[in-house]
């Protein structure tokens, strides 16, 4: 129970830093609040998944910008809008910020803007992800540890 | 030569005498040779004789005689001792087996004797077994004959037929001299000789039925013999004969009616028939045990023969009866039917003719509106719109009055304003009644909500029929129009004992009473007035025109209303009440026939499910908030369908669904189109799902295009979990949502 109680001191310790820094915002705290028995591992799927849109996006957008005879600056913006999107609706809060620059670059048809938005973007991406992937390894622990994954207002 | 022992013949010797012997012993001999030749001959032909020991003594014996009589021959000469000694030897032979013979004798004959009377006890034996057979045969035949004649008899279902073959065949059967049956007459008093073998026409002999004879002969399921002299036995002529014994047998003549399911018929109101046999005249036969019992198993096997063919003739006779019918019944379908067609092609033919001078005058009275006119004037084309409005609805009516009696009619439901309802028909009514001098008053309950849910159009047409009716029928006086919520004990009215209002928490039983003190109507016809085209015949009212429709139709609205109308009056003379009662919807509370809420129920601790079951369609193009989107519904307990895409979206789109989430910020699909198609695809309004619009920002243009496509709400992103709940359950209630932040 020790090593429980550890663990859990832990995970609340870091998810505050989570949130104190920025990465995530109010939004993935509702998230966690819809993980129950029935939907246990809620929340690491929509991470997963939002990770894999991530990627995804991430090189259409590289592919796209990358192009020498003429960027299809609505394509990206497509992109970002839906990265937007699902950054907002897992609570990236930093991820969303970059990406709300990153669309008024395309809308301006800055090339130089958005390599440099791309470029935060996936650096915060990165970031993010580790981040999360740490999470929800102590979730894990914990509950191998006998615990209860506390919730955090 | 030595001499013989043989004694000096006393005499010399006579040629002729010893020739004589000589030859005579030789023929003996002969014979006593040839008899055991034969005996041996024939006992070996019979194999079966059993005294063979006897015999070959018996044969010993003579052989040896023979041989005796054969030496014999050579004595007469003077013989040798040789000779001699042979000769004694036989005779000695022959006595020694002689003697034994005749003892053996002695203890066979007695045996020969005794198996000769054998013979003659078998052979007499077999005489009488002869007999029998003859005896045996004979039933057989009969037994035969009596088959064949059930055959003949139940082979044919004609009556005639059975009778005749029955007589003519148990007379041959049984070579009778005559054979009669006497059938029951119509009164049942009497029986009239029906048939007989021989006589071909019997004119109608009639007996009386309660003579003893009779009696004792029906009594007993057995063939009775009774005496030739008896009235039903006299069939022939007197004459000098002694008539031949007569028996006679009930034949019991079953009725259609004596046949019971699961019941044998009783056997106590039975008619009868009787049949008489008689033996040949003049013969010493005698009825025999067992042609007394052919005789009553025929006459059984006639009884249901008989009642065969009765039934027969019954179900043809019916089967005729249904034919007739059924023709009758075609015939009457088919008046029916172009009765029908002619009524609709009136119908049809009207209709038009009605609603083109009423669209003239609609058309018109707007027009002359829209022009320069005095306050009284307008009032005036005012009134005039309204009353040809109503008109206008009341001719659609005519023709959905068809539509009415086949219940397809459906109400419009809406929210609208009772009290103005009421006002309108005062409005319109002002003017006609104020014309006939009559004072009309309205009173309106204070309990009675303002606003109600039910079809507004239609109530006001029956409020109006009946208070027009009111003021049409009454010379003088007031009509006073009253409207109550109707409480339990006056729901229930003893005049109308089908009607069971059940009250609810949304709706209320809205009752209204126009009462007048016109002509009033005569008890009896009050029944009639809600019937179609029928009219009283009273002077007053003959010349107020009206189709007669008015209250038929009032009374299908009020029925469709799930409540009741009625009119009351004392009697002519002193007016007359109408009184209905319909049944309205509460608006603002939960209206149980638009969406199921379910209570708000707490499950578990950590979460409240408050939409069970709750169909949703999501259209989201973006997976991550499609994802959370759907996470939140599931949490809350509903059934989340999810598409991606607009065609998708209307695909699945069914009337299951209550709420479809748009998100309208998806560039390149357009989520407005999709609310606008689900429109169009849904046209009834409670069939429709609700669509709530997310989006990621609010402004003015996004607000004003879901209004335009007719969304029922707007979501602001990102959804929490209580937003999300507070969301649908504010949608569940209201049906409309416009704007959650």
């Amino acid at each position: 129970m020790d090593i429980a109680n550890q663990l859990q001191r832990q995970f609340m310790d870091y998810s505050t830093s989570l949130h104190r820094e920025g990465f995530v915002d109010d939004q993935f705290t509702q998230l966690q609040k819809l993980q129950d028995e029935n939907s246990p591992d809620f929340v690491v799927e929509v991470a997963s998944l939002f990770f894999e849109d991530c990627e995804k996006l991430i090189n259409n957008m590289a592919r796209a910008l990358e192009q020498q005879q003429g960027v299809d600056f609505k394509q990206v913006d497509a992109s970002v809008h839906q990265l937007k999107g699902s950054s907002s609706s897992i609570g990236a809060m930093r991820v969303k910020n970059v990406c709300i620059a990153f669309r008024s670059f395309c809308e301006a048809q800055n090339r130089e803007g958005c390599l440099r938005c791309l470029q935060q973007v996936t650096h915060e991406y990165s970031l993010l992800k580790n981040k999360l992937q740490t999470l929800f390894r102590l979730e894990k622990q914990i509950l191998a540890a006998g615990g209860s994954i506390p919730i955090v207002e | 030569m030595e001499s013989c022992y043989c004694i000096e013949p006393q005499w010399p010797a006579d040629e002729l005498l010893m020739k004589y012997q000589y030859i005579s012993d030789f023929f003996i001999a002969l014979a006593y040779f040839s008899i055991p030749l034969e005996l041996i001959y024939f006992v070996k032909k019979s194999a079966v004789f059993p005294y063979r020991w006897v015999l070959v003594q018996f044969g010993a014996f003579i052989v040896l005689c023979g041989a005796t009589h054969l030496i014999n021959l050579w004595t007469f000469t003077v013989h040798s001792r040789t000779v001699a000694i042979v000769m004694t030897t036989a005779k000695v032979l022959t006595a020694a087996v002689s003697c034994a013979t005749a003892l053996m004798l002695v203890h066979i004959i007695p045996d020969l004797l005794s198996v000769q009377t054998r013979e003659l006890f078998l052979k007499n034996k077999a005489a009488e077994l002869d007999r029998e057979m003859g005896l045996i045969r004979t039933q057989e035949e009969t037994g035969r004959h009596v088959r064949m004649l059930t055959h003949e008899i139940r082979s044919t279902l004609d009556r005639h037929t059975i009778l005749q073959t029955t007589l003519v065949e148990l007379g041959r059967t049984l070579a009778l001299e005559e054979c009669a049956l006497w059938m029951p007459t119509r009164t049942g008093l009497e029986l009239q000789l029906s048939y007989t073998l021989h006589q071909q026409n019997p004119v109608g002999y009639t007996v009386p039925i309660h003579l003893p004879v009779i009696n004792q002969v029906f009594s007993s399921s057995h063939a009775v013999k009774i005496s030739p002299n008896c009235p039903v036995a006299r069939l022939r002529p007197a004459g000098k004969y002694v008539p031949g014994e007569v028996v006679a047998v009930r034949v019991p003549l079953l009725h259609l009616s004596n046949f019971q399911i699961n019941d044998w018929p009783e056997l106590s109101t039975k008619r009868y028939a009787l049949m008489v046999l008689m033996l040949p005249a003049d013969s010493a036969r005698q009825w025999h045990v067992y042609e007394l019992e052919l005789v009553e198993v025929v006459a059984d096997q006639v009884a249901v023969a008989l009642s065969h063919a009765a039934i027969l003739e019954e179900s043809m006779r019916a089967r005729e009866l249904l034919m007739e019918q059924n023709v009758a019944l075609d015939l009457a379908r088919r008046e029916a039917e172009t009765a029908i067609r002619a009524r609709n092609d009136f119908l049809a033919v009207m209709n038009h003719e009605m609603r083109t001078p009423m669209h003239v005058i609609i058309a018109l009275s707007s027009l002359l509106q829209e022009t320069e006119l005095t306050p009284e004037q307008r009032l005036m084309v005012e009134t005039i719109l309204k009353s040809s409005n109503l008109l206008a609805t009341l001719i659609n009516d005519v023709l959905d009055l068809s539509s009415l009696e086949d219940g397809s009619l459906q109400l419009e439901l809406e929210t609208f304003n009772l009290y103005a309802v009421f006002r309108e028909v005062l409005n319109l009514i002002e003017p006609v009644a104020s014309v006939k001098r009559l004072h009309v008053s309205l009173n309106l309950a204070p309990d009675l909500p303002e606003y109600a849910i039910g079809d507004e159009k239609r109530l006001m047409q029956t409020i109006l029929n009946v208070v027009s009716n009111a003021v049409k029928f009454s010379m003088e006086g007031s009509i006073s129009i009253t409207a109550f919520v109707a409480k339990s004990e006056s729901l229930r009215d003893s005049r109308a004992p089908e009607f069971y209002p059940v009250p609810s928490d949304n709706h209320f039983y809205l009752r209204v009473q126009v009462k007048d003190s016109g002509s009033g109507i005569s008890p009896q016809d009050i029944h009639k007035l809600f019937t179609k085209f029928a009219q009283t015949q009273s002077t007053a009212t003959r010349n107020s025109g009206g189709s007669g429709l008015g209250l038929a139709i009032c009374k299908r609205f009020v029925n469709l209303m799930e409540g009741h109308i009625w009119i009351e009056s004392e009697g002519l003379g002193k007016g007359c009440t109408a009184i209905f009662i319909v049944k309205l919807g509460i608006p603002g509370c939960l209206n149980e026939s638009k969406l199921p809420i379910m209570p708000r129920m707490s499950t578990t601790i950590h979460s409240q499910i408050a939409f069970p079951g709750l169909k949703v369609l999501v259209m989201d193009e973006n997976g991550v908030s499609r994802m959370v989107t759907k996470g939140l519904l599931v949490h809350l307990g509903c059934d989340v369908t999810m598409v991606s895409s607009s065609d998708e979206c209307l695909r699945v789109v069914s009337h299951e669904h209550k709420v479809v989430l748009i998100d309208v910020c998806v560039p390149g699909i357009d989520g407005y189109e999709t609310a606008m198609r689900i429109h169009e695809k849904f046209t009834k309004h409670h069939e429709r799902p609700l669509i709530v619009a997310l989006t990621g920002n609010t402004d003015k243009v996004i607000n004003e295009n879901c209004m335009k496509v007719g969304m029922d709400g707007i979501v602001l992103k990102p959804v929490s979990l209580d937003k999300m709940r507070s969301v649908l359950s504010d949608l569940l209630e209201h049906q409309v949502l416009f704007e959650a932040i």
